[in-house]
């Protein structure tokens, strides 16, 4: 193994928020990026922020060695209209929610227990008919899976998620 | 200064005079009629008309590199873009700043798969450094002055500008801008950390056998960075080793200069990178043709990297002390702070580490067996550098493939900027062109493409643009009717089967040179060497030298692909020493 590895073997989880020009091709950049350089993308969600200022903020989660990490944290860097780039993750405390839309279709006993598990987790009926239900349901990445995958012998028929959204803790901002 | 109404074409031509652009290298067609429109009716921004648009960039590429300044391109929409990748990809990969306009078909037939459009922004946006769609005539001056901006500063680069035809032909008030243009994001550093050059000095002074290895970041830093590098050497007696791309950014003469570093450098560079305990790299970026096998790359030693590029550090290999800032800054910040705490490395350990290299330089590895009969390639390399030492108005470009590390060991650099060679991209027919705009930016000097007879095909038609413009280029051809480069990986790594690498139905070059209005000189045994040398150097126009070499010759030392630096192959007699697995890697890698 390259000695640069050798101290940082271990692959870990990044949740890195990017702050740039909203301008056409910024997405592509950093999309190409990751596809050009072999990176892994987790999730992606990119919006407009701070119209005034024309930014918009994207949030990658991504894994990696911390030598990949620090390297795909440089390369963004490295774009022209990107302002700032932040791990999360080793930034401190912070917060990940993801919104997903879940949609079920059964009957009887299963429809029930659906509508059981959907309190549990504190997922909201959105749409309902006779046959089915679109539940919305927030929270971490870990939760919105575990809700899939009990959907999943109880009709499931389609997800829809937004990616992460993620923000520090505390009162600074990115 | 009061606005006026101007047309996009004109503002253009105004803010390439106001940047103080005077050359650009270009070829026409129906998105850029305007802008060539306008360019015929001023005389400060000379036009020059290659013959392919992939040459034009290799032209500004050239111009660029042996000036320092923004080598600037015009191309049209479709065709004339997409000819550009090539060029682009090269100067993104040796950051060589470059600005290239593009056409594009008018706005509102973008997405319409319109006659000659092209997704030039998506297709050109992973072999540029940035690049621009104008949309707006009222943006155009400012985003020119940006692409000059990105292009230049920090780690140089490629920029695209396209420029649709409608937003060339609008009008709008213009004004010259009073203050240089800042950018909102982009500010790239120049000034390393304090804290990490003490450490680095410190970690230096304290090394019993270092040594310095510096790379294009030095030359691409401007001459005042190759003259403290420079410096730093004399006042360390440190051992050096230069890149191919960074040849020059410390005199061949020096008496600490090693050598070249990587697969084909010298013995003594290699070996010196290996047992090394501390390692100053400024300006490079430990790529793969100079670290051969990672994992054995430098084992012992402590490395500290100085790259205005962030990600460039920590990229292949890790190193301990950091320092992101323009290697002109950072190398006067050190030289301050040596100076200042008196740091001097232990004498005693430096000359047992001197002895050491002055055995490995005793077995002097770019020697070669001499014939009578053929003409070693080596050979006429050493009797063009005879005839060129000593002069500091001499130029050399080269194409890819042997000939290009033969002239990398074989001819000697004192001065930055004046060795142009496709080093990260290794595109064949880089040379000729790039040779065009060496000559176009020096018009006096001694502007020589050392080529193989394969790659100087690949843009043989610019040899139209030297005519026209009556450029004096040589193209000095080592003429060994193969791919030798590819034929030597084909003998080591594919047991000889030379599938595809015979140059077949070669054109006669001297006939050739004759058909564009050059001189044609032939040299195929060792006896006509010397005058067919003097009589290229001495002929006013362009010429053609073929150099009809020995077909057989390899480069040596060689650190094949997989291996580790002290795995070096010296000569045809000895193995390749390569157990199985790395064999296999061999294969795999380029
Ligand atoms: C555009 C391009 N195509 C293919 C290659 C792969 N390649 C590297 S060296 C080489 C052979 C070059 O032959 P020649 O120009 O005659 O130089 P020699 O090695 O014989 O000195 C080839 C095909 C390349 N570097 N660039
Ligand atoms: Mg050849």
């Amino acid at each position: 193994m390259p000695a640069a590895e050798k101290k940082t073997v271990s692959a870990r989880k990044a949740t890195i928020a990017v702050l740039v020009d909203n301008e056409p091709g910024v997405l592509a950049r950093v999309v190409g990026l990751f596809s050009g350089r072999g990176y892994n993308i987790d999730s992606l969600t990119v919006n407009e922020v701070d119209e005034a200022a024309g930014l918009s903020r994207i949030t990658i989660v991504t894994y990696g060695t911390e030598m990949v990490i620090a390297q795909i944290m440089a390369q963004l860097q490295r774009i022209v209209p990107v302002h700032r780039v932040c791990d999360l993750v080793t930034q401190g405390l912070h917060v990940e929610r993801e919104l997903a839309l879940v949609k079920v279709a059964s009957s009887g006993d299963k429809r029930v227990e659906a509508l059981r598990i959907a309190d549990i987790f504190r997922a909201r009926v959105v749409d309902s008919t006779i046959g089915s239900f679109v539940f919305e349901i927030t929270g971490s990445l870990d939760k919105i899976s575990a809700f899939v995958d009990l959907m999943r012998p109880l009709g499931l028929v389609d997800v829809s998620r937004t990616g992460v959204a993620a923000i520090s803790r505390g009162p600074d901002p990115i | 200064m009061t606005d006026k109404q101007m047309t996009g074409s004109e503002i253009l031509v105004k803010v390439l005079q106001d940047l103080g652009v005077d050359v650009i290298f270009g070829y026409p067609g129906g998105a850029v009629l305007p802008i060539y429109d306008a360019l015929c009716q001023q005389n400060s921004l000379r036009h020059i008309l290659v013959r392919q648009e992939g040459a034009a960039v290799h032209a500004a590429e050239g111009y660029a590199r042996s000036t320092g300044k923004v080598g600037v391109v015009l191309v049209t929409s479709g065709p004339g873009a997409t000819n550009c990748v090539t060029g682009l990809a090269d100067a993104l990969m040796d950051s060589v700043p470059v600005v290239c306009l593009t056409g594009q078909v008018p706005t509102h037939l973008i997405g319409n798969d319109a006659f000659q459009e092209a997704d030039t922004l998506g297709i050109t946006r992973p072999c540029t450094k940035h690049n621009y769609l104008v949309k707006d005539v009222d943006d155009l001056a400012r985003v020119v002055r940006e692409a000059f901006l990105v292009a230049a500063s920090g780690r140089p680069g490629p920029v695209v500008v396209d420029l649709p035809k409608d937003v060339v032909t609008a009008s709008t008030a213009y004004a010259r801008p009073s203050a240089p243009i800042q950018h909102p994001s982009y500010s790239p550093r120049l000034k390393g950390d304090h804290d990490r050059i003490s450490e680095a000095v410190d970690l230096l002074a304290g090394a019993r056998q270092p040594l310095i290895y510096a790379g294009g970041g030095v030359v691409n830093s401007g001459p005042a960075a190759s003259q403290l590098l420079t410096n730093l050497v004399n006042m360390t007696g440190i051992p050096t080793t230069l890149t191919l791309m960074g040849l020059g950014a410390l005199p061949a003469s020096n008496r600490n200069f090693i050598g070249m570093v990587g697969m084909h450098g010298s013995l003594e560079a290699n070996m010196c990178m290996h047992d090394c305990d501390v390692m100053l790299c400024v300006g490079a970026r430990f790529d793969d043709r100079v670290t051969g096998r990672t994992d054995a790359f430098s084992p012992e030693s402590r490395k500290i990297h100085i790259d205005i590029d962030a990600s460039s550090i920590n990229k292949n290999i890790h190193v301990d002390v950091p320092i992101i800032g323009d290697c002109g800054y950072v190398l006067e910040h050190f030289i301050k702070l040596w100076k200042s705490r008196q740091a001097r490395c232990d004498g005693d350990a430096l000359d047992r580490w001197w002895t050491q290299i002055d055995g490995w330089r005793q077995r002097k590895s770019f020697s070669y067996k001499r014939s009578d009969t053929l003409i070693k390639p080596q050979h006429a390399l050493e009797v063009l550098n005879r005839r060129i030492s000593g002069r500091d108005d001499v130029y050399i470009t080269t194409e890819v493939g042997q000939h290009q590390m033969w002239a990398a060991q074989f001819l000697h650099f004192e001065k930055p900027n004046h060795w142009m060679t496709s080093g990260g991209l290794g595109t064949m027919g880089y040379g000729l062109p790039a040779a065009l705009g060496v000559q176009i930016a020096h018009p006096d000097a001694l502007v020589i493409d050392v080529a193989g007879e394969a790659s100087v095909l690949m843009n043989m038609q610019e040899m139209s643009t030297l005519a026209q413009y009556r450029l004096p280029v040589k193209a000095f051809i080592l003429n060994n009717r193969w791919m030798g480069m590819v034929r030597q990986w084909q003998e080591f790594f594919f047991g000889g089967r030379y599938s595809e690498s015979y140059m077949d139905s070669l054109p006669d070059f001297v006939k050739l040179a004759e058909a564009y209005g050059a001189v044609g000189l032939r040299a195929s045994t060792p006896d006509e060497l010397d005058d067919v040398v003097d009589e290229m150097i001495a002929t006013p126009s362009a010429v053609i030298a073929d150099i009809v070499v020995d077909p057989d010759e390899n480069v040596y030392p060689m650190i094949p692909a997989g291996a580790a630096h002290n795995q070096v192959t010296m000569s045809p007699d000895e193995e390749v020493v390569l157990d199985q697995v790395h064999k296999e890697e061999g294969m795999v890698l380029v």
